[in-house]
């Protein structure tokens, strides 16, 4: 009854799109309006957390491999971390616009994980070339929070940021678990062709 | 003041409103380009639909069909979202005090 891996991508691609389009549109509304109802502003950092609870469910699953498992638990520390961090700002016990930095770091964390425990080159699968493809997504990306960070004032970062998921949400929805990447499928890869 | 001299303000408060219309329409636009960019997808790509192509499929295989979950999400955030955004976006403008 368990789905297949590419059924739980598309759920997580899913929740991503859902959240790049709240974290958008916050950018082009500003966060004093996008805040003036209590809920709206606990969007992103419950999306995080509940991101990170289902990472930690898809972590204990993934059994099939310990670099997966290894894989799945990082991505779920970080979601868990930068939600729990997000969440202390929007409730006010956190003010610093450095608090971003743990943002920016969950996401260099997440695509490292990303490249790191994919072993095959790009074009080896559709799977392979995604991971690569979201990994280094992920790794520029972090340069949002950074930029946040040291230049708050500046609205480029939450569209970055806002685009960052939406483009994730994008690749995670094109994943399956075996199929070509422009023409491409190693014999290696398995599966029916 | 008459119809060639008019107030410098005036300008400025047509800049605002026009930035303002702007965004009011850029964020309930968000919605209905998300289920459109899902119906399009489910047209394009239709054997990602199971209700086009049923046969021995599964639970899963129901319950998650992405252009389909592209639409739904387009819906959540424009039915749910979308309009307390524009409702507080244009009592921002009005100066009135946050709903809570």
């Amino acid at each position: 009854m368990l789905p297949r891996a590419e059924t739980a991508h598309w759920l997580f691609a899913g929740g991503f799109l859902f959240l790049g389009l709240v974290v958008l549109a916050e950018a082009m509304v500003g966060t004093d309006v996008f805040r003036r109802r209590r809920w709206r502003a606990y969007l992103w950092p419950s999306l995080a957390l509940s991101a990170g609870a289902w990472l930690w469910l898809i972590a204990i699953f993934s059994t099939f491999s310990t670099l997966h498992l290894l894989a799945h638990s990082v991505w779920a520390q970080a979601a868990t971390a930068a939600g729990a961090v997000q969440l202390a700002v929007v409730r006010g016990r956190l003010h610093s616009s450095y608090w971003s930095l743990v943002t920016a770091g969950a996401l260099f964390v997440s695509g490292a994980s990303f490249l790191v425990h994919e072993q095959n080159g790009w074009l080896f699968a559709r799977s392979a070339f995604l991971h690569h493809l979201i990994g280094w997504t992920l790794v520029v990306s972090a340069l949002f929070p950074v930029g946040a960070a040291f230049l708050p004032r500046r609205a480029i970062w939450a569209y970055g940021f806002a685009i960052t998921w939406i483009a994730v949400a994008v690749m995670l929805f094109a994943d399956r678990d075996i199929a070509p990447i422009f023409g491409h499928l190693s014999d290696l890869a398995g599966g029916a062709r | 003041m008459n119809e060639l001299v008019t107030s410098r303000a005036n300008p400025a408060e047509q800049a605002r409103t026009l930035r303002r219309g702007f965004r009011v329409l850029a964020v309930e636009a968000l919605g209905p380009i998300t289920v459109l960019g899902g119906i399009v997808w489910a047209f394009a790509q239709p054997y990602r639909v199971t209700f086009f192509y049923p046969e021995g499929k599964g639970f899963w295989d129901w319950a998650v069909q992405p252009p389909l979950l592209v639409v739904l999400v387009g819906l959540l955030f424009a039915l749910v979202v979308a309009p307390g955004i524009v409702d507080d976006l244009e009592s921002a403008e009005r100066g009135d005090a946050p709903a809570g």
